[in-house]
């Protein structure tokens, strides 16, 4: 159903773009000059676009359709429940903070759907969750996400509308804020999922001298060795993104982390042998394949 | 309607902004994700007053109730109020409003968060030394293999360092540069960034279908 509504509704889409195009033809074509409407440079990279949306889809159906798929185990969205429920026997709260980038930022998406998956951990167990951000749009998305989970779990008496709260828009008061609470109110366990920079390492550090389990999930790669040093567990990279799908185990999302497995595989593919061919100097040819037409 | 009005927009909102990645940039398709960062920068500065709103109940409250630490809240609603104020009163009526140099919000920044913003981030330094401490502690061969190799090319980072390494022989910091750095850490950082590539672009997919819709607080 869902493939076909997306087939149905995309050709639905285009059509009405094409009919916008036909009568109102300076919305495609530059006014300046008549310049092609394509960038035909980009072909390979629509060539991709179109692969790895088919692939999702494809897998997407198997799953629905009952097929069995294997997710590898990820330890520390293994370890989430076990952090609640760690500070749940130690009466102390769950630190959650879903990184400090806005909305428009993927990262941030990912953790503000893992926030649900972690609010309704701790809605079924009644420990208190805190959720600072550092953006009005992000916190609007937060607390929509924490009362939807906390009335889902039957607990939405339970919910307090502080849980997700903003601290400050600017990078270091947000340290600060943060930093202080974690060394007032000792959370059991921290979850740091998201954008983060500089800031990674002093949220990471002062958790770790609070004394609390930490679990850390980021796409950023320089940011990654600092979690590593201060955290119990961390997410890396595609895992963030994985997280929402694998904690909710449902067969329509863990078809799209398949059909991605898939792509990842012809890309190592694609570079052993982009690799063989400039070992052997005649690879010119292939990577100008990648680069542009 | 709540789920259903979200999925439409974020579908023809990603729709068309991957459209537009294959047309030219002078062109209204081209041109259409610009279009929607300007409108989330408008959409985001109304949504500032919630930020207001959640910043001032949550220490209000905490003063009210006489939570511990009252009193520190009572300088953070300060704090807001000194800043934001004196910067949206026109300038017009006097020097020391707006943001003009030399005026109150001006003087705020140069002299009280800018300096306390420097401060927080050279803390830095010290969160690294303790964290480097743990990280490298040599407790397994691999540990050890990591302490020697940071110990290396942090020498080679510094001038000293370097010039210090040049005396030894083997041009070891030419052979760091290609196979630490261009070789195992470009290798290693440009697999977790086309992992994480390949992510961004399945969950944005599993958005645009409605699929992924946990973020709207679905389940």
């Amino acid at each position: 159903m869902v493939i076909s509504s997306f087939v149905s509704t995309s050709l639905r889409f285009l059509l009405i773009l094409a009919l916008v195009i036909s009568v109102c033809p300076q919305v495609a074509w530059a006014q300046a000059d008549d310049a092609p409407l394509f960038r035909a440079d980009r072909i390979n990279a629509l060539i991709l676009v179109v692969v790895f949306c088919s692939t999702i889809l494809l897998y997407t159906r198997w799953a629905k359709q009952g097929k069995s798929l294997f997710l590898r185990k990820i330890p520390g969205l293994d370890e989430v429940e076990e952090a609640v429920g760690r500070a749940t026997e130690m009466g102390r709260p769950v630190l959650f903070i879903p990184g400090i980038g806005e909305l428009d930022e993927i990262e941030t998406i990912a953790a503000i759907s893992i926030l649900g998956r972690v609010a309704r951990i701790t809605a079924q167990y009644e420990t208190p969750l805190m959720v600072p951000v550092r953006y009005p749009l992000v916190l609007a998305a937060g607390q929509e996400v924490v009362e939807q989970a906390y009335i889902e779990m039957g607990k939405g008496d339970s919910y307090d509308k502080d849980t997700v709260r903003y601290v400050a828009g600017e990078q270091w008061a947000f340290t600060a804020t943060v930093n202080g609470y974690m060394m007032r109110e000792r959370p059991a366990t921290n979850i740091y999922m998201g954008a983060f920079f500089a800031e990674s390492l002093l949220l990471a550090e002062t958790g770790n001298a609070a004394g609390s389990i930490q679990i850390a999930g980021t796409a950023r790669p320089e940011q990654l060795p600092f979690f590593i040093a201060a955290c119990d567990y961390t997410l890396m990279g595609e895992e963030l993104y994985a997280a929402s799908a694998y904690l909710s185990r449902e067969p329509v999302m863990t078809g799209g982390l398949k059909g991605q497995d898939f792509i990842k595989m012809v890309i190592i593919v694609l570079v052993i042998v982009g690799v063989i061919l400039a070992t052997f100097g005649v690879g010119d040819w292939y990577v100008h394949l990648f680069r542009e037409v | 309607m709540r789920t259903t009005v979200p999925i439409v927009v974020a579908f023809i909102a990603g729709l068309l902004s991957v459209v537009g990645f294959f047309f030219r940039t002078d062109t209204f398709l081209g041109s259409v994700r610009q279009e929607f960062l300007v409108w989330l920068t408008i959409v985001g500065g109304f949504t500032l007053l919630l930020g207001v709103v959640s910043i001032v109940r949550v220490n209000w409250t905490a003063v009210v109730r006489k939570k511990p630490g009252w009193q520190y809240k009572i300088l953070t609603l300060v704090a807001v109020f000194a800043m934001a104020l004196p910067s949206v009163l026109p300038s017009s009526k006097s020097p020391l409003l707006g943001r003009a140099e030399g005026s109150i919000y001006d003087w705020l920044f140069n002299y009280l968060q800018s300096p306390m913003m420097m401060t927080m981030f050279a803390t830095l330094a010290f969160y690294i030394a303790s964290a480097a401490y743990r990280a490298f502690r040599a407790r397994s061969p691999e540990a050890t293999l990591l302490l020697i190799t940071a110990i290396l090319i942090m020498l080679w980072r510094v001038p000293m360092g370097e010039a210090f390494l040049d005396l030894l022989p083997g041009h070891i910091a030419q052979l760091l540069n290609t196979y630490v750095m261009n070789g195992v850490n470009m290798a290693v950082q440009r697999g977790i960034i086309i992992g994480a590539a390949l992510g961004a672009a399945s969950m944005s997919l599993r958005i645009m279908l409605g699929i992924e819709r946990t973020y709207l607080g679905k389940s």
